[in-house]
Parts: structure tokens; sequence; C-alpha cells
């Protein structure tokens, strides 16, 4: 017998929803808590020790150092200053990670779903109870569907921790928000073009190039730390900035272009750079003689689209367009079109990366000072541990079917194949989720909700009791990541370099490590060959004497830097430089993209336009926050407590609207926000769109500080494009319009 | 288009969005005080005038009043402080650059005049009233004696407690509708005029009453005459005092100011008064209590209109 | 000895980096902050301009805060740095009332707060807390008698502004234009 599984708002034992709705400022409780817990009214806290980590609150992953004060509690973090990722400077998520730990509404014990008589509750549970549940449901789920039937979804560190859990126990279904609704697409473009992905952190020169081309990517607000740094540092060398984005993003107004293009229409822009650099022989012609194949074609291909083309698409003025495509050329190679990172846009999105790949081949900057170096990582060994059963399916055969190019496993791929019907069973059961925030992260609301109806069984590891804590049925209480021993860091960059996380203090409440929890699943489902340690520090121990340091010596430094790159920093002799594509060249004609019945260079495609009356919707981010991860952080909070839409000031004339009044969105389909947003009525936008940032407008009462702030962008995500070469969803083909009076939902005062 | 915001959210309670950390306990401590200031200049003028006769109401009955405004207007003051347990600060030092410095001095100095000349006056008013000890019987006689020479003290003091009552608001350049020098000799004005407004209402005398409305009428025309030159001398000014002029000028005070403090508590007042010197009989209550009103209105008026004047943002 | 602050807006993000490092650093209560960042737009699409400051405390070389405080609570120290003695403060809000940039709030116990350019900081020869965390390095702090130190560097060849000139105050946080 299955019950529907209902979204659990209220917790039955009345913590959150009660304190929500009282009449203290959850702001003021919020500073009243914090200033009790860190003990502020005391005079300067006596710092007795400092630990090293890596922060949490996004994924660029900055080494850190949390102070501790005698009374043994984080008071201060700060950046490691030997750290290639933040050079000693943590943007200020980082500084406000504390934040994250002393949030008071954190999750505090496991939490157990039952049937009562006022429908569904949580109840309160103890590790011993909620992990043997977890266990058994597991194992039955496995007996019954096969292991395979069993799928994680997870971001950040917790999730490689049950990643090995699953993988041990013959499932290799583990998917991440970060490929299909992030920066797959452009992994895919460019591993078409180059042979390589691009990766995390973006092995970008921007530090020392002369011009940085930004298309939607607005660093500075996409407060990825290094990066935020070098663009910095770049202004200060007077380097050229082009921006491309359809809102004057901080990153325009630091721009000496900014090209204000319709939404939607970049690919007709890249094609008329790419026109112009080949037509006034802008582009390296050395580099692409030497390195890529293709060119004849491209140049046939590309000679309709020129800036006047491009005009009527883009509304971008042709001497803009050539202008930008000039000073592009005469600064090759040390010139950087930015790939991106959020790219699933228009379901495009493989081609664009494609188009913005083709760009920087032509100016000739792989490898080059100012423009892409090769990164690279540290080898670190696993821990060894048996090889893991294969498994009979896995994500590629969901996958691969329907989504040819996909490396990675797709995340709405794996919802879809969670959702039964007659013709197609569900082949998924359950699901772990660790880390990912999904009814704000994935968008089309029905498809996900269909899925958490018809899985047999949802656990959740998390810090917070975020919306995606409402579906699960058992809900593990995780402590934060200056709590946790964790995963050595050996991201690749300019030097090979590790970073360490130590738990800076003691768990607060009842929460444990995800490592902890695996290991302890992993247990009680006789997998205990797979987890020979008893803590993790053993593991983090013998990774490190692998490579001649130990923990000893990382607590002294936090971050450890190393010699001896197999490659170097920049292309130094060229001609041996193969990629890794099928022809070891730059492919700026891709035949394998033909052989699969794709465009092998990329084409522009016109994409459905907002209706009379509705606006584009489009969203980022604020730099002081991290999509919904943030929200209810009381520092955070205190810097931007609510997202608001940006309204052009002709589109607020035509409906009357005045600044800071309250709307509520609505879409194409009907779908109107769950809570108003504020209408900001400003010049920085186009007036065929809107713009709101992503990661506000939470539901779930027990965040008291984020409970009802702003609109949320997901819920109005209801149609995608998908990415027919990798399954991307492209989110950016909806239109809202603005309803003013309230349509008869919560209201938050 | 200008757009100017704070993006770290900034929203300090009681800074932003604008100032409001002065709320009612300032101005009625203005008010009290200037209204202090005004009983005690003429109760000390007529007596140094040597019209004690004549003029009872004023150098008699009136100055029951001042001590207690004086000492309800310092617990207004002491309301208003934040970190009250610390007051005593104040009579640690001397600062003369600081108004409510000198001001909290002036005020430690002419309550307790004020408070032995109404007592000088206090038998008189409650035959039965009993001092109890004799070295106070004593003290009385000294007074009663030496009166002419308590007055130069008291003149003098309640001229500069009326000057500050002005000057306390003035002296903050950064609120761009106080930096004005009219408005210490407004308030100055003001006070007297809400200081003779409370005698005339106390009054039986029909030269006094005569005088005191002369005096009045006076006094209004030179605040009349002020408020004008002040709001002209806005406009005249920089950008930040042209904007705060504004908010006499169709801005949010608009109404209540041209209405209540400008015609019904000065205009209104001086016809009535005008009328009653005309031979006229009106009840003498009435242009007192709109001019006492108009005054305190005038100063919650100005201390909230000025806290929301600028120079940012 | 002057000490002085120059902040690059070409450089500023407006992150708020600067606003969480001095609340951390300086247990300044949530809800309330020494500093802030202030974007400031002009223009009309799509010709646009902004610009933006991490503002605070000018530390006034001319302060009107200080010769309105009646206790002496506000006062000046070596190096130009505008401070307020916690326990000299009664918390009248004159020194509030006075400054033209609203730079002071009243903290919940009762006496004003604002920024000490992070004096205890100095003393120890580092960067004051904002300084020292700001992502784009665009905040730069020193002694201006000093020709070399980041500040007067700063001002040495770059154009500048403050705020408010006209309130008479001589501030001495600098905006590099
Ligand atoms: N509409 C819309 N959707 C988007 C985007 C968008 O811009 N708009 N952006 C897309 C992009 S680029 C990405 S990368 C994804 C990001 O998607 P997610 O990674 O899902 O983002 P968050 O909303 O931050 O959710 C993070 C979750 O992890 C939890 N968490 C935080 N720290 C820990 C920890 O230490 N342990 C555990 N166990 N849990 C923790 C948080 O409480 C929260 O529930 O979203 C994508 N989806
Ligand atoms: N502070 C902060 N920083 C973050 C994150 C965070 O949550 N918070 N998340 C991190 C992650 S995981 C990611 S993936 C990155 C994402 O950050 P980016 O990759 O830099 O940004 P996007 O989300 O792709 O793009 C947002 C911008 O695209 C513009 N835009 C919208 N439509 C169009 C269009 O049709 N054409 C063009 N040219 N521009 C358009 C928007 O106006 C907006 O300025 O940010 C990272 N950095
Ligand atoms: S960029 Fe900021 S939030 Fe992301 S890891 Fe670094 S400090 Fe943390
Ligand atoms: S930390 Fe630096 S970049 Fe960020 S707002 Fe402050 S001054 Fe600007
Ligand atoms: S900025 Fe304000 S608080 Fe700071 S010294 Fe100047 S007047 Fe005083
Ligand atoms: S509030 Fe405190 S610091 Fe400010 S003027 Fe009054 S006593 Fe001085
Ligand atoms: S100098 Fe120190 S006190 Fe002043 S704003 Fe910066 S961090 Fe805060
Ligand atoms: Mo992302």
């Amino acid at each position: 017998m299955k019950t529907r599984r209902e979204f659990i708002k209220i917790s039955a034992l009345g913590l959150g929803g009660v304190a929500a709705l009282s009449s203290i400022s959850p702001l003021t409780r919020g500073a009243s808590a914090i200033e009790k817990l860190l003990g502020l009214n005391r005079n300067k806290p006596r710092i007795v020790k400092r630990v090293p980590s890596y922060c949490e609150v996004c994924f660029w992953k900055c080494a850190l150092w949390a102070d501790v004060d005698d009374s043994g509690r984080v008071v201060n973090l700060t950046g490691n200053a030997d750290d290639p990722h933040c050079n000693g400077r943590l943007c200020p998520r980082g500084t406000g990670g504390i934040g994250m730990l002393y949030d008071e509404d954190r999750l505090k014990k496991p939490l157990i779903r039952v049937n009562g008589e006022n429908g569904q509750t949580f109840r309160e549970a103890s590790w011993e109870e909620a992990l043997d549940l977890v266990a058994n449901k597991l194992k039955e789920i496995a007996d019954k569907y096969g292991p395979e039937s069993i799928a994680l979804f997870n971001h950040g560190s917790p999730g490689h921790h049950l990643g090995h859990l699953l993988k041990a126990l013959g499932s290799d279904n583990i998917a991440a928000p970060s490929y299909a609704q992030c920066r797959g697409p452009r992994e895919v473009g460019f591993e078409f073009t180059f042979g390589t992905g691009v990766g995390s952190p973006e092995p970008t020169d921007i530090r020392d190039t002369r011009c940085l081309v930004l298309i939607g990517s607005h660093i500075g607000e996409n407060m990825h730390n290094g990066q935020v740094q070098e663009m910095s540092d770049a202004i200060d060398r007077g380097a050229t900035i082009i921006t491309v984005d359809p809102r004057f993003s901080t990153a325009a107004s630091k721009s000496k272009y900014w090209l204000p293009i319709k939404p939607a229409t970049d690919i007709a822009l890249l094609l008329a750079w790419i026109n112009v650099l080949i037509t006034e022989e802008l582009y390296d012609k050395d580099f692409v003689e030497k390195y890529t194949t293709g060119f004849d074609k491209l140049k046939s291909y590309i000679r309709p689209f020129t800036p006047e083309w491009a005009y009527g698409i883009t509304t971008l003025e042709p001497d803009l367009i050539r202008k930008t495509a000039r000073e592009m050329g005469s600064a090759a190679p040390a010139v950087i079109v930015h790939p991106g990172r959020h790219v699933t846009w228009y379901g495009d999105d493989t081609q664009r990366a494609r188009a913005v790949a083709i760009l920087n081949a032509l100016l000739g900057n792989w490898g080059r000072r100012g423009g892409f170096y090769f990164k690279e990582a540290k080898p670190l060994p696993e821990y060894p541990t048996p090889e893991y059963p294969k498994p009979s399916w896995s994500w590629k055969d969901v996958t691969n079917d329907k989504y040819p190019a996909a490396r990675l496993s797709v995340s709405n791929a794996l919802i879809d194949a969670s959702i039964h019907s007659e013709d197609k069973p569900a082949r998924i059961k359950a699901w772990l989720v660790a880390g990912t925030n999904l009814p704000l992260t994935i968008p089309q609301k029905d498809t996900l909700e269909k899925a958490f109806q018809d899985i047999e069984f949802l656990m959740v590891l998390d810090t917070m009791p975020m919306e995606i804590t409402g579906y699960a049925d058992v809900v593990l209480p995780e402590c934060t990541y200056l709590e946790r021993d964790d995963d050595i860091r050996n991201e690749p960059h300019r030097e090979l370099n590790i970073a360490v996380r130590l738990a800076a203090m003691e768990p607060m409440y009842d929460t444990k490590p995800g490592w902890w929890v695996a290991r302890e699943l992993g247990l009680r489902l006789g997998l205990e060959k797979y987890f020979p340690w008893k803590e993790y520090r053993e593991v983090i121990e013998w990774q490190l004497s692998q490579i001649g340091t130990s923990v000893d010596e990382m607590q002294r430094l936090g971050v450890k830097k190393f010699e001896g790159r197999k490659t170097p920093l920049y292309a130094e002799t060229p001609e041996d430089y193969q990629f890794k594509t099928p022809s070891g060249k730059i492919e700026l004609y891709s035949e394998q993209l033909e052989s699969m019945g794709f465009d092998a260079i990329p084409r522009f495609t016109q994409h459905p336009e907002p209706p009379e009356g509705y606006y584009r919707l489009i969203y980022g981010r604020a730099p002081m926050h991290t999509f919904s991860r943030t929200a209810n952080n009381p520092y955070l909070v205190d810097l931007m407590k609510e997202n608001s839409v940006w309204v052009n000031p002709r589109v607020a004339a035509l409906w009357g609207l005045k600044n800071g009044q309250y709307v509520w969105l609505k879409n194409q389909d009907g779908v109107v926000s769950h809570f108003p947003t504020k209408v900001r009525i400003t010049e920085r936008i186009r007036w065929d769109s809107v713009y709101i940032v992503h990661g506000f407008g939470h539901h779930d009462k027990k965040l008291s500080r984020a409970y009802g702030r702003g609109a949320n962008d997901t819920e109005l995500i209801t149609r995608v494009s998908v990415d027919p070469l990798m399954g991307g969803t492209g989110m950016r083909g909806n239109f809202v319009t603005f309803v003013t009076e309230n349509p008869g939902k919560e209201v938050v005062s | 288009m200008k757009e100017e915001l704070f993006v770290s959210g900034r929203d300090i309670p009681n800074i932003d969005p604008y100032l409001n950390i002065w709320h009612w306990q300032i101005p009625g401590y203005l008010y009290l005080g200037g209204l202090a200031a005004g009983i005690l200049f003429f109760a000390a003028l007529y007596t140094i005038l040597n019209k004690e006769k004549e003029m009872q109401a004023t150098v008699k009955w009136a100055s029951f009043i001042p001590p207690i405004a004086l000492v309800v207007g310092l617990f207004f003051l002491f309301l208003d402080l934040k970190h009250k347990p610390f007051f005593w600060q104040l009579y640690t030092t001397i600062r003369l650059e600081s108004p409510m410095s000198w001001g909290a001095w002036v005020l430690m100095a002419i309550t307790p005049l004020s408070f032995i000349w109404a007592g000088s006056y206090l038998r008189e008013a409650w035959p039965k009233w009993d001092w109890k000890f004799k070295f106070l019987y004593d003290f009385e006689a000294w007074v009663q004696r030496n009166r002419y020479w308590f007055a130069w003290p008291i003149l003098f003091l309640s001229v500069i407690l009326g000057i500050y009552t002005g000057i306390l608001l003035s002296a903050f350049n950064a609120r761009p509708l106080w930096n004005t020098s009219i408005l210490g000799p407004l308030f100055l004005t003001s006070g007297m005029s809400t200081g003779v407004a409370a005698i005339l209402l106390l009054t039986k005398d029909k030269t006094e009453r005569h005088r005191l409305t002369v005096i009045d009428l006076i006094l209004i025309g030179i605040e009349v005459f002020l408020i004008i030159h002040l709001i002209m001398g806005f406009r005249a000014s920089t950008a930040v005092q042209i904007e705060a002029s504004r908010l006499f000028l169709g801005g949010q005070f608009t109404v209540v100011f041209w209405t209540f403090v400008f015609t019904l508590g000065l205009i209104f007042p001086a016809i009535l008064e005008v009328l009653e010197l005309r031979g006229y009989h009106l009840p003498a209550y009435i242009p007192a209590i709109l001019v006492l009103f108009g005054g305190l209105v005038f100063r919650f008026i100005m201390v909230e209109a000025g806290q929301i004047t600028r120079y940012l943002y | 000895m002057r000490y002085a602050m120059a902040i690059d807006t070409r450089k500023c993000v407006g992150c708020g980096d600067c606003v969480v490092a001095c609340q951390v650093e300086n247990n300044v209560p949530i809800g309330y902050c020494r500093d802030w960042v202030v974007e400031s737009m002009a223009g009309t699409y799509p010709k646009l301009e902004i610009e933006i400051r991490s503002e605070r405390c000018n530390h006034c070389d001319n302060a009107p805060c200080v010769r309105c405080c009646p206790t002496g609570a506000s006062h000046i120290v070596e190096g130009g740095i505008v401070l307020v003695t916690h326990q000299k403060c009664i918390g009248c809000g004159a020194c509030i009332q006075s400054c033209p940039y609203d730079a002071r709030y009243s903290h919940p116990d009762g006496y004003v707060d604002k920024c000490t350019f992070c004096n205890h900081r100095i003393a120890e020869g580092k960067d004051p807390a904002c300084v020292s965390v700001c992502p784009t390095k665009c905040m730069y702090f020193g002694d201006l008698d000093d020709p070399n130190s980041p500040v007067s560097k700063a001002l040495q060849d770059r154009r500048y502004k403050t705020l408010a000139p006209e309130a008479g105050t001589h501030p001495q946080i600098y905006y590099l234009l």
C-alpha cells in the first residue's frame, strides 16, 4: 500500500511554523540567538586555534581558516592566503559562512514521516532508528527491483560519501544539478571543439588578459571568487571588458562595451563576430592553420552572417558588433571569450557553447597567457577499497539513449525514469538526496511532483529544513562543513595544490557528518568491506601520506602546493600539442556532430518570443547569496532579504507600477508565484524582459527568515527547452506578466 | 533616470529609511524649555523694571509654571537618552561647542533659580503653606528682599535658555532643514510668545493684558517675518535645502504647517488680538491657547521634518 | 599621522563582503552595520553608469559629531580616528543628528556605535577587517602623511572625490573615480 507523499510544511514538533508567525521579527531573533551562541556580549573572544577547511557555501571551494575561541566555538572565517582559489579573501558568502553554522533553524535531529490523524507529520527519531529504517528500505527496494533502482541526487561534498555507498551497493545512478541545470552544455560544446571540457575552476587567465568577453556571465554578481578577483586585477590593468547581457549587470557597468542583446539571440551575435574575424582577417592565422580543422567549411558557412544580418535579430548595432570584434582581434591571443557557467538557457546551449569555443579558437588563445591556461590537478590516490559491483544498467542507458552527447548523468532524465506510466514503468524506485534542494533547483514542478509521488522511498541528508526535506520519508541532519572532516580538495589550477577540511568544532545538536552516515548505512547493508576505516580522518591521513604530507602538516598549512606539473601552464612548444578530439585538432567543423545527425557548425534558430503583455523571465545571482541555500543565513539575509523584479521604466509606466510595490508574477501557463516580489523600476534592463535573483520565495515555514521572501523563479519555469545533445534544461523560455491584486495566496507580513 | 540604493540592505532601526532618532521627547523638551524661558524672561524683566504691581500675573502667578516645565522638560530629555544609567556623564564636563552640553548646564543653573523664585511667592498663592523649618522662612525673607538681584541672572539665563532651544537644532548642519541661522531667533521668539500666551491665560488685570497682547502681537509679527525669511532662505540655498523646504511647500508637512502653525498658531490669534485691542470683547483664552498649541506643533514638525532631510541618498 | 581610506569605485562590485566582515569582526548586531554599500546609477538605457561605493564613517577632519557631543564620549585619537567611548555615551543622539553621512547608529545596548577604522587591528599592524576581506582588493588603507602608504599611492595617480564635501566636514574616505 502506498500513501500519497504530502509535502510536510509545518513540523509536527511545532518548531518552525509557530515561531515564524510570532510577532518578533525573525531578524532580531536570529540576531539574539547568534549573539547568545557566539557569546557576543563579552569582550573579544580569545582565539586559541585555527583549523583549516574549505568553504561549502558554493562550489568554488575556497580554502579557509576557522578561528576557534577558548570555548571551542568557531568565531571567524578568513581565506587562506596560499590558496589559489581565494588568495586569502573569501567572498561575502564565505565570510558569512558562520551564519550557516549558527542558524537556529538548522535540522537538529533525524526525522521520520508518520501518518497521523491530521495528515502526515514528522517525528523525531534516534539515529539508530532512522538509519535502521533507511537501511531496511534500501535493502527491500534493492532486493525487489535491483540496486540500480536507487538513485542519488547530490551537490557538494556529502555526495561523494553517499555515492561511494551507492556504488558499493551496485548502483551508479548518481546525478547533480550542476550538469543538466548548469554547465553541462558548456562542457559538451568545448569537448566537441577542443577535446576537453572547461571544468571548475575555469582555466581562464583573466588576471593577465587584455580583453574579457562576457556573454551572460555576470562575474561580480556571480561571485565565484577567483574570477571576481582576477576580473578586478584586469580592470586595474586596463583590460577591455565587453559584456553581452540584456541587463546592465555589474560587470556591464565595468565594461567598455555593453551589448544589450535581445535575449535568446546570442548565437546570431557569435556568428556575426566569427564573420567579422574571418572577413576582416583578424583571426590568428598561424594558430588556425596549425591546430584546427574545418576552417574552410566554417569560412564559407559564415559568409551570410554579417553584423547587418545579426542586427535584425539581436538589436545590436552592426557598428558595435564590428568594433567589439576588432577589439578582440587586436587583443588576441590575450583575450577570453568566457565560456560561462550556468548555460542551460534556450535548449541549443551546447551549440552556443560551440560557437563560443570556435570564437576562442579563432583568437588563438588556447594555452596562451591572458587566454586559457592549461590547468593541472595534483594526482591523489583513492583510499583502497574493493571494486564496486558492476550495475546491470546505469544512467548511461537512460541518458545516452535520449541525449547522445551527455557525459555525466542528466538529473532530469533520472527524474523522468522515476515516473511510472503504463507503457513505461518507472525504473527508479528510491532516491537519496544530499545537498541539493530539488524543488528550487529543478524546473517543471509538475514532473518533479509526479516523481515524488511515484517513488517508494526518499531519504534526504541536509543541514537545513529546506523544501526538499518536506518530501522525505526520512530526514537526516548533517552537521555543517565546519563541524566535519571531509574529502581532500585537489582541484586543477595553475599550480598543483591540495586543501583539507578538518572539523573545526564538535557538531552542534544531534547532527552527523555525511561520511559517518554513509558508513553506518554501509555497515547495516553488509558493505563493511567498503568502509574498512572507522573515522574519515584515517582516509585523509592515508591519502596525504601517499603524496608526501600528513594531517599534522596540513593542519599547519591548510593548503599545500606541489612542484612537478606534467604540462606547462602555457603552450610552450605548441608544435607538439595534441587535442583530444578524433582529429587531434580543434574541430571548427565537427564531423562527429554531423555523424550523430546534428549541426556541424552552430546555427541560429529563432526561439519563442514573449506574447503581448508578457516579458521574458531571466534570472541570475546576487553576490551575497548562493541559490536557495543561503536564503536563511542571518548575515546574508541582513544584506539581502528578498529578491525584487527588475522592470524597465517604460514597462512600469505601461502597467502603472510603483517602485517598491509588491506584485505577483504569472507565467504563460497561468502559474502565479507563491509569494509577491517588490518592483524595482530600473533602466538597467531591456523592456522585453524582467529579471529576478534566483533562490528566493521559500515556502517552508521552518525557514524563519527565508519563508515568504520574494518570488521563486523555479516555480515559474514550467517550460523547458531540452538540449537534444546532452539533456540540459533550457530555462529562459518562460514569460511572465504582473498580478497586482493578491491572487488569494498566502501572505506573509 | 537616477537610482540610488543600498545594495547591502541597510535598514538600521531609527536611522533608515530616514532618521527618526528623536521622537516626542525632544520637541516636548524644547517646547517646555522655551515656554519656561519666556515666562522667566518677562517675570525678571518686569521685576527689574519695577512693574511688579501692575504685572502680577507675569511676575507672580505665572512663575509657578517654569519650575514644573523645566523639571518635566528635563525628564523628557532623560527619557530620550538611550544609555540612561550613564546620564550623569553630562555633568562631568562642560563642552562649549556642544549645545546639548551648555543647555544641560544652563538648565542646571536656571531650574533651581526658578524654584527659588516661585518659592518666594508660594505663600502669597497658598497662604496656608508652611515651610516647616525656620531657616526656610529666613531664606524666603532673604529672597523676597533681594528679588531684584535674582531677576538679573534669571533674565540672563532665560535668554540663553531661549536661544539654546533654537540653537540646539540649528547646530546640526547635517540636517538641511535645521541648517539655518534663522532657527535660533525663530525658536527664541516663539518661546517668548508661548510664555506670554501662558501668562495671558492667568492674568485678570486689564493693563497687564493689554500690555502683554501688544508684546505678543509684536512677537507674532517677528515670527511671521522670520518664517517667511526662513523659507525664502531655503529657496535661495543649496539643492538639499531647496529639497528640505519642499516639505513645507507641497510636501508632506505642508498642510499641518500652514494650517496649524501658521494660520491657527500665528495669523488667527494675531487677528483676534488686534480685534481685542480695538475693543471687541472676545474670550481672552482663545488666542493664548492657539499660540501655545501652535508653538507645540511647530516644534514637533521641525524636529520630525528635520530628521527626514539629509545630504545623501 | 592621518589615517584614511581610498576605495576604487571602478573595481568594487557591491558584494557586501566588507559589511559582513565588519559585523563578524566587531560584533555588530545583525540588523545594524558600521559600513554599507550604495549603488548609484545614472542615465537612460542603454547609456548607463553605475558607481558602487562602500561607505562608513568618514573620520572627518572637522567632525561635527565630536563637537556636539555633550560628554566627550565622541572624541578623536591619534591618526584622526573618531571614536566613541561607550561608557561615556549617554545616548542623547546629538552626534547621530550631526553626521551628514548617517554613519552612526544607536546600538541596542543604548550607546552610539560606528566605524572605528578597526583601531584594534591597526594596533596589531593589520588592515581593517573590511579592507582585508574585500575580494576585489578595491580598498586602500593607511597613513596619508606617509607617501608610500597604500592610500597615498592610490590617491597619487587617480581622480577622486569625497562625499558631501559641501557639508564642510573634510571627510577622509576617498572614492577613486
Ligand atoms: N530556476 C533556477 N534553477 C536553477 C538555477 C537558476 O539559476 N535558476 N541554477 C542552477 C545551477 S547553476 C545550479 S549549480 C543548481 C544548484 O542547485 P542546488 O545545489 O540544489 O542549490 P541550493 O539551492 O543551494 O541547494 C543546496 C542544498 O544543500 C543543502 N546543504 C548546504 N550545505 C550542506 C551540507 O554541508 N550538507 C548537506 N547534506 N546539505 C547541505 C542546502 O540546505 C540546500 O538544501 O541549481 C540550478 N537550478
Ligand atoms: N553569488 C553567487 N555566485 C555564484 C553562484 C551563486 O549562487 N551565488 N552560483 C555559481 C554557479 S553554480 C554558477 S553556474 C554561476 C552562474 O553564473 P553565470 O554563469 O555567470 O550566469 P548565468 O546564470 O548564466 O547568467 C546570468 C546573467 O545572464 C543574463 N542573461 C539572461 N538571458 C540572457 C540571454 O539570453 N543572453 C545573454 N547574453 N545574457 C542573458 C542575465 O541578465 C544575468 O546577468 O554562478 C556561480 N556563482
Ligand atoms: S566563492 Fe565564496 S561561497 Fe564560494 S567557496 Fe569561495 S568563499 Fe565560499
Ligand atoms: S567587499 Fe569590496 S567589492 Fe565587495 S562591496 Fe565591499 S568594497 Fe565593494
Ligand atoms: S562621518 Fe559622521 S560620524 Fe564620522 S566623523 Fe564624520 S560626522 Fe562624525
Ligand atoms: S549619543 Fe553619546 S556619543 Fe553621541 S553625542 Fe550623545 S553622548 Fe556623545
Ligand atoms: S574599518 Fe573596521 S569598523 Fe570600520 S567599516 Fe571597516 S571593518 Fe567596520
Ligand atoms: Mo551552477
